[in-house]
């Protein structure tokens, strides 16, 4: 197996109407690492998490997941290598019940219909919701819903988990428990978020993109102690570093 | 606002009777679809001025009322709610067909008079039937039966999407008339051309969120065939179900029940 568990070397994507969304990333993540992809609002986050999935294919520079090239032809395997987490729960959670849901990429990649049952209730045990099984997913809080979304990921047992501003819209103890279900998975996470304290809590390094490229990448803790770096590219220190001068 | 937040709740109300455990939930969804398939079917065959051949049909939805424990007052209400369509679509009959037809007692009926009360007979009783097998088996079945019976998945598929996001799309629109309402300040209701703005706007909203589920479901492998729920087998009490409810929609079709009671009964106080 490949070491890095997401390569991007050069990466460029410039929109079929001619903006840059981001220009000449690189960086890489080993397996277990988790990465935070901090930004203002514009500054390529969403673009760059595309391009994991394959929803976004380069137009230069090179993306690899799991050590396969993000091509055409790879993007059954490498959707398999990268779950993808979207922020808004109801845009992933589309099927009738949370079960179905869950059972949905399975069935996808052709597990055998004895082994979808075990797997899912397995993937929504471990988010703390094998009791939403039979539930309607509209009928859900924002936390049942996140904690759905990320089952139904999680089932699929990919190598990296992309998370797109995972905690919006979650309240402080909804926000908690994400906190500390993320803290038990062993997978591999890059989360793009504005809740830089989240990111603080969970992820040992952060990535910093400005204007389409990448800005800083270090240690979080460093990083955010940075302010010149942080006002330069519109954010500002994490409310848990005290109030702003 | 609170109209459109009522309703979105009650988008899921009839998912939610699906969940009941009377012996007709627990037939197979697709016994349940092909002898409402073959209700809609005898309903719909008779002439358009026939009446009281059509009343003994009323027998399947209140069947399926009974035996199935559902709310009849609010089955009725939604009947009633889709009814102004059924008028509309016969409410001219009385004036265009004018001829007498029979004469009840001192009233002359006209054939458009009698074409319009079958097209409301025949509405209200399809239109029961079927929000009966929805209560009764929940729409990813319905969905599910339908696929397994030969329907196109991707016509299956568009129905299960349709329920999904039907709240997501209405939830959307009360947002949207909460935030005209708070800037309205006592205006009029929209007109004509502020409602045309604001379904285009919903529409676009509704094509955004499309592209973003549709990246959802790339993400999770689907390569155009959407695998729908798993289906119960098809016992012999599914089979007596059909057979049976068939077995009387020909009886209802070929016979003249009501006017065969009829006989009978004045037979019986002669």
């Amino acid at each position: 197996m490949n070491e890095h568990v997401i390569e991007t070397e050069g990466l460029t994507y410039v929109y079929p109407d001619g903006t840059r969304g981001i220009t000449g990333v690189s960086f890489k993540m080993v397996p277990g690492e988790a990465v935070a992809l901090v930004g203002a609002n514009g500054a390529g986050k969403s673009t760059l998490l595309q391009h994991f999935s394959g929803c976004l294919l380069p137009t230069g520079g090179t993306v690899r997941v799991g050590g396969l090239p993000v091509i055409k032809e790879n993007l059954p395997a490498v959707r398999r290598a990268a779950g993808m987490i979207f922020q808004n729960p109801d845009d992933q959670l589309f099927m009738p019940t949370v079960f179905e849901d869950v059972a949905f990429g399975l069935r996808n990649l052709g597990a055998p219909e004895d082994e979808i049952e075990p797997r899912v209730m397995k993937a929504l045990e471990k988010v703390g919701a094998a009791h939403l099984r039979g539930r309607q997913p509209y009928r859900l809080s924002q936390g049942e819903k996140r904690a759905a979304a990320i089952a139904a990921v999680v089932a699929l047992e990919p190598d990296v988990l992309v998370m797109d501003e995972p905690t919006s819209n979650l309240d402080p103890l909804a926000r908690r428990r994400l906190i500390r279900l993320l803290g038990t998975f062993g997978h591999a996470k890059l989360i793009a978020t504005h809740d830089l304290d989240f990111a603080l809590e969970v992820c040992g390094r952060t990535i910093v993109m400005h204007g389409g490229t990448i800005a800083a990448d270090g240690p979080s803790a460093e990083v955010f102690r940075d302010a010149a770096l942080l006002e330069r590219c519109g954010l500002e220190p994490p409310p848990s570093f005290g109030p702003r001068r | 606002m609170q109209t459109i937040a009522a309703r979105t709740f009650d988008i899921g109300y009839m998912d939610a009777l699906a969940g009941g455990d009377t012996a007709l939930h627990r037939l197979d969804a697709r016994a349940k679809v092909v002898v409402t398939l073959l209700f809609i079917v005898f309903v719909v065959s008779f002439g358009r001025y026939e009446i009281s051949r059509l009343t003994p049909f009323f027998l399947y939805p209140v069947f399926l009322v009974s035996a199935g424990e559902l709310p009849a007052g609010y089955l009725l209400r939604k009947a009633l709610a889709a009814a102004p369509f059924a008028f509309f679509v016969g409410a001219f009959n009385p004036f265009l067909d004018r001829a007498v037809l029979f004469h009840l007692g001192p009233l002359a009926v006209s054939g458009g008079m009698a074409s319009f009360l079958s097209i409301l007979l025949r509405f209200f009783l399809t239109v029961t039937a079927a929000l009966c097998l929805v209560a009764l088996t929940g729409v990813n079945g319905a969905c599910a039966a339908l696929e397994s019976l030969g329907v196109p998945r991707v016509f299956a598929a568009q129905l299960l999407f349709l329920n999904r996001y039907l709240t997501v799309l209405a939830g959307e629109a009360g947002r949207m008339a909460r935030a005209r309402a708070l800037r309205a300040f006592g205006a009029p209701p929209p007109g004509p051309s502020l409602f045309a703005r604001l379904a285009g706007q919903l529409l676009l909203r509704s094509y955004a969120r499309a592209e973003r589920v549709y990246s959802a479901m790339l993400c999770r492998g689907f390569d155009g065939s959407l695998p729908l729920p798993g289906r119960s087998a098809f016992g012999r009490r599914d089979a007596a179900f059909v057979a049976a409810w068939a077995g009387l929609f020909v009886l209802f079709r070929s016979v003249d029940v009501p006017r065969a009671l009829g006989i009978l009964l004045t037979g019986l106080f002669k």
